[in-house]
Formats: structure tokens, sequence, C-alpha cells
């Protein structure tokens, strides 16, 4: 069993280069993916994010083999797999249904690769046996599969998925049927079953909490493209583009005009009057009407509103226990959200209708492609 | 007790004797029928006490044996050749790429259930004679499980092709991801899954070609005499209750079949 070793570049698992997808025909053609190409490493917890019909089960669709791209590979460990059918590829799923075969125990399930793969009947209930503790469902092998919880039968589809040994385990979303409580377990299962078992997760949702906790990389997806790859802190912290910041966590947007640029800092006036200084992308020069963001905790409230960087009225104080949001119009019209971390300590309160300032932590303030 | 702010139908005013009235009309003939199968007098109108003579006498009778034996040739052999030609033309109708004329061949299956069976029945008389005609070919009782076979073909698609379009097409993607060929993942999931879909087709098939009359009763050749052509003769001279009592054993033994085929296909589907 091999040790998961993230942030730590090693060979590629799956390599997908140039691939389109296009469904239908003529005037009706709609391409499901447009040119991605994506390395995923060995011993990787990758997830692919994205809202529904970005693309990314189609991505996953064909590294299973249940699609054929129209264009481009897919390598699996440097071999081209793209043309061959699903029963040939060291590939296997985690179905978001779990897809269960009805008519056989849950022992009967997890051994079906292994039996379709040829191994002899010793090996295959040892390493049944073994799946079975690794998913902690020893007792109830000799049910049915409708005769166990769906927490219970998401555990009996991964030890399925997991028995013949992939190169590569696909995940379709396989959280989504579960109530809260039980997927956050399930959350810290994963993540314990790719540790101890050291094969590459590729992982499929559109819950962005999910995709930050989980993974060590995470591509996201909009329209068939894939916008940004990176660990969870690249992401949130340094987004590519306006769509990324806006689809994982809160982000305020102000619209400015690039007045200066030196090293990576250019400073936007906004529409306040105001000029802040703001980062930028590397590959991106930002000029003219440009888009800053500021997370909503990369700001605070400072009393004195002439010492902000930025300054208005405060409209609402929203308390959530953990943190207090604070709405606040700015002297130009944007309206811009302070996330503050509630503490015992001495927090300064802050009543609705006082003038505030507003200051952003050192390169919280970015500019970013819209 | 009706409560006009109940939604439910059996509430509504009414129901009860609409439904009794329903009840009544479908099985009090039936119900009769039997009671009449016990009597001991020799006419089938008037009750004269109850035994099971004609039960005994029916039993015994060499032409009953005959159309029973006819009738099981003819059924059993039509219902398993219509039942293998239903499922694997399910099969390809609902597990391939849409083909042209894909609706076309839905229609051309379900076309006996829509031609009125008595021009099937003539046309298949037609044809038999045209080809005992001119090619002299004459199949004796394989006639009848010919025309059988393909009348049954129908019933059997039906709850074949339904179970086929319910199933779950993850569970062949899941075995093809778990290396399964396609032949093993037809083998070991779609047909076991299929299992109750195909003994009820099966079921109807029988019960289907079991009573059928009308093209029977133009197609079959002396010495092919089925049950209910047996039933049908022997209507045509004065009756006794022994037509009951073959009536009733027949009704015996369908209900006997269709209640092991439910039991089996409901197992099945836990």
């Amino acid at each position: 069993m091999g040790k998961c070793v993230p942030d730590q570049p090693g060979k590629s698992a799956i390599e997908v280069r140039g691939v389109r997808k296009v469904f239908g025909t003529g005037d009706a053609q709609v391409a499901a993916l447009d040119t991605v190409s994506v390395s995923i490493r060995e011993n990787e917890f990758f997830t692919l994010l994205g809202p529904s019909g970005c693309g990314k089960t189609t991505l996953l669709r064909l590294i299973a083999g249940f699609d054929f791209p129209s264009e481009g590979e897919i390598l699996l460990h440097g071999q081209d797999i793209a043309p061959l059918p699903p029963f040939k590829r060291p590939v296997n799923t985690v179905f978001q249904s779990y897809a269960l075969f009805p008519h056989m125990t849950v022992a009967e399930n997890i051994g079906f690769g292994l039996e379709m793969l040829g191994k002899p009947k010793s090996e295959i209930k040892a390493r049944v046996a073994e799946m079975l503790k690794l998913v902690k469902m020893e007792a109830l092998s000799a049910r049915r599969t409708s005769q166990i919880s769906g927490g219970q039968q998401q555990r009996v589809a991964l030890a399925r998925a997991l028995a013949p040994q992939p190169k590569v385990l696909l995940l379709d979303e396989p959280l989504s049927a579960l109530d809260y409580k039980l997927r956050k377990e399930m959350q810290i299962e994963l993540k314990r079953l790719q540790h101890q078992t050291g094969i590459t997760f590729i992982f499929v949702t559109h819950d962005q909490e999910e995709a930050l906790t989980m993974s060590d990389r995470i591509a996201v997806m909009s329209a068939g493209k894939i916008l940004q790859v990176g660990t969870p802190r690249d992401i949130y912290d340094r987004p590519a583009e306006r769509f990324v910041a806006d689809f994982i966590g809160e982000t305020n947007f102000l619209k400015g005009t690039v007045v200066s640029k030196k090293s990576g800092i250019a400073m936007v006036k906004i529409a306040s009057e105001a000029t802040v200084a703001a980062g930028f992308p590397e590959n991106f020069d930002p000029s003219g009407a440009v888009t800053v963001v500021v997370r909503p905790e990369h700001a605070d409230l400072v009393a004195d509103a002439a010492k902000g960087m930025v300054s208005g009225t405060l409209a609402n104080v929203v308390y959530f226990g953990t943190d207090t949001h604070y709405h606040v119009k700015l002297e130009g019209g944007d309206d811009f959200i302070v996330r503050h971390q509630n503490s015992r300590s001495g927090a300064v309160s802050f009543e609705p209708g006082a003038k505030v300032g507003v200051v952003f932590e050192d390169d919280g303030a970015r500019i970013l492609r819209d | 007790m009706a409560d006009p702010r109940s939604a439910d139908i059996k509430d509504q005013p009414g129901f009860r004797s609409i439904a009794i009235i329903c009840l009544c009309v479908l099985y009090a003939p039936i119900l009769i029928l039997m009671i009449f199968s016990l009597n001991t007098g020799s006419l089938v109108t008037r009750w004269e006490g109850i035994g099971f003579g004609w039960y005994g006498s029916a039993l015994l009778n060499q032409e009953f044996h005959n159309a029973a034996k006819n009738t099981l040739i003819i059924s059993v052999t039509a219902t398993i050749i219509s039942t293998i030609a239903a499922t694997l033309a399910a099969i390809g109708m609902t597990r391939v790429k849409p083909w042209p004329g894909l609706s076309a061949a839905f229609m051309v299956i379900n076309l006996p259930l829509m031609v009125p069976e008595i021009i099937t029945a003539v046309a298949t008389l037609s044809f038999f004679a045209l080809i005992a005609g001119t090619l002299g070919l004459n199949f004796g009782i394989g006639n009848l499980i010919l025309a059988h076979t393909v009348f049954c073909i129908p019933f059997a698609y039906m709850p074949i092709r339904a179970r086929l379009e319910d199933m779950d097409l993850t569970l062949e993607a899941a075995a093809a991801d778990l290396y399964a060929t396609p032949w093993h993942a037809f083998r070991r999931i779609t047909l076991p899954l299929l299992v109750p879909g195909v003994l009820s087709g099966g079921a109807l098939a029988f019960i289907v070609s079991f009573d059928d009359f009308t093209i029977t009763q133009l197609v079959a050749g002396p010495g092919q005499t089925t049950l209910p052509l047996y039933i049908w003769n022997q209507i045509r001279r004065p009756m006794t209750p022994e037509i009951n009592a073959i009536s009733t054993i027949l009704l015996l033994v369908s209900i006997l079949f269709v209640s092991i085929s439910f039991l089996i296909a409901r197992r099945r589907a836990k």
C-alpha cells in the first residue's frame, strides 16, 4: 500500500490531451467538452468541480470508457486508452446511484470484478474479506443490497470498485444521495480509503465545500472547459478567472479602472474614486476597465471611515454564530460584505447605519479576467 | 361512510354498489358454473344434490384426455418458442442504438394484437391450404403450433420489454466497468434481472394459447381437437354437468399456473 504524497509532482496516472466530445449532429451539435487537457498525478485525490452541465461527468465517462472522445487522447500511464471498451480498462467507477446488482449479496457484488478477471476462488474470497473489513461491512456480507441502508450501499459500491485494485478510481458525485451528517462522515472515510489504498481518485462534484476539504488538487470546469487547476488553496486564494472566484466561496466584485502598474501590482481607481492596490495572475495583463475581487474574510471594518481604503454605510449585520457578516453600501454604490470571525474577546461591534471604513488585507484584492 | 370532504374514491357515493355489480357480472356466472359441476343430476340447470360424480366421468373420458394432451403439446411448445423469440426481439429493440425501421419493427411485432382474430384465422387457414396445395406440405399438429406461436409473440413481448425498459442501464455499465464482456454482462446481470419479465411473458403466452378458440377451430385438422374445441363440441350436444366439471378443472389449472408465475415474479423482484 503506497503512501499518498500530495503537492509533490509525480508521474501522471491519467493524461487527457486535447479531448473534445461533441454530441448530436449538424446544427444540433453540442460540444460537451471543448479541447480539454489535464494531467492527473499518481496517488492524487483529484476533483473535477463545476456546475451541472459543465462537462465534468462527460470527462469522467470518457475516462471510464462509457463514451469515446470525438478528438484527442486519454493516456493511462502513458498508454492511450481512449479507443478501449470499459471492460478492458484498469479503471473502476463508483456511480452516483451506486448501481449495485440487486440480485446478488454484498459479498457477491464486491467479488464481481475479480470474478470477471478470472481470479481463482480462494483469492476472490480473501480479497472480498479484506474489502469488507476496509469498509467496515463484515457483518453484512450475506445481505442482499436492498436490505442495507443508503450509507451502507455507498460503502459496498466503494468496496466493489476498489476490489480489483484499479489504477484509477472514478467517483461520480457519490455522496450526493446521502444526508448531511452521513456525507460529512463519508468525506473523511473517502480520504482515509484513498490514503490507505494509494489509488488515484478522480472525484466529480458540484459541491465546492466538498471539493475544498477533500482534494489534493481541483480542476474547476465551466461550459466544457477547464478554467483552472490547482490546490484548494490556490483555487480559493488565487482564482484565475471571475467564474472561479464566483463559483467557489463568497466574493465581492468591484468595478474599476487601472491607473498604473508595477511588478504584479496594479493601482485601480474604483467607482467611489478611491484607489486600491490589487494583484493579478501572471499570464494576464490588466488594463482599462477591470473587476477587482475581494473575499469577505480578507477585509475588515474600521470605525474611522477616513482610515478605510474604501468607505460606506453599514446597511445590515448578520450574525452566524461562528462569524458575523457586515453588509456595507460603498460610497460609489457597490455592495460589499465583510466577514468577521467572532471571538470572546473584545470585537468592536458596529451598528447598522454607522459610517465605516473597509480595509483589505495585504494581497486581499485581485484583478481577474472576466 | 361517505365523507364529502374525502378525496378518496372509495368514499364517493355509489362506489360500493358499482363495485358489487361489477364483481357479480364478472364472477357470478363462473361461480354458478363451478357449483353445478357438483350437481348429481344430469341437467346443468336443475340442482339435485351434491357429489363429485361428474369429475369422475370427466377424468375417465378418453376424448377429454386426448384433447388435454393436444392442448398441452401445442401450448407448451408455442409458449417456449414465442417466449424465446419475444425475449430476443425485446433485447434487440431496447439494447441497441436506435436504427431506422425500429418503430416499424415494433408495429410488426404488435400487429397481431390489433388484427381481429377471425381475420388472422382465415388468413392462416388459407396460408396452410396454399402450401398444402402447391408444395404438398402439411406439418400436422405443427400447423397449430406455428399459428399459436405467431399470435403468442406479442403477448410474451410486452412484459419482457417493460422489464427491460425499467431496468437501470447503469447496472450494465457497472458490469462493463467491472471487466464483464458484453456477453458476461448479459448472462450475469441483464438475464437474471429479466427472469420475472420472461416468466410473466411466458405465462401470458401460455394462457392465450391454452384457451385459443377461433384460430384453432379453423386451422385444426382431424384428431387435433384441443380442450376449447372439445368443450365447444360438447355443448352442441345435450349438456351434462360433465362439461362444468371439465371447465372447472381448466379454470383451476389456469389459476394455479398464473399464481405460481406471479409468486415467482414477486419473489424475484425483491
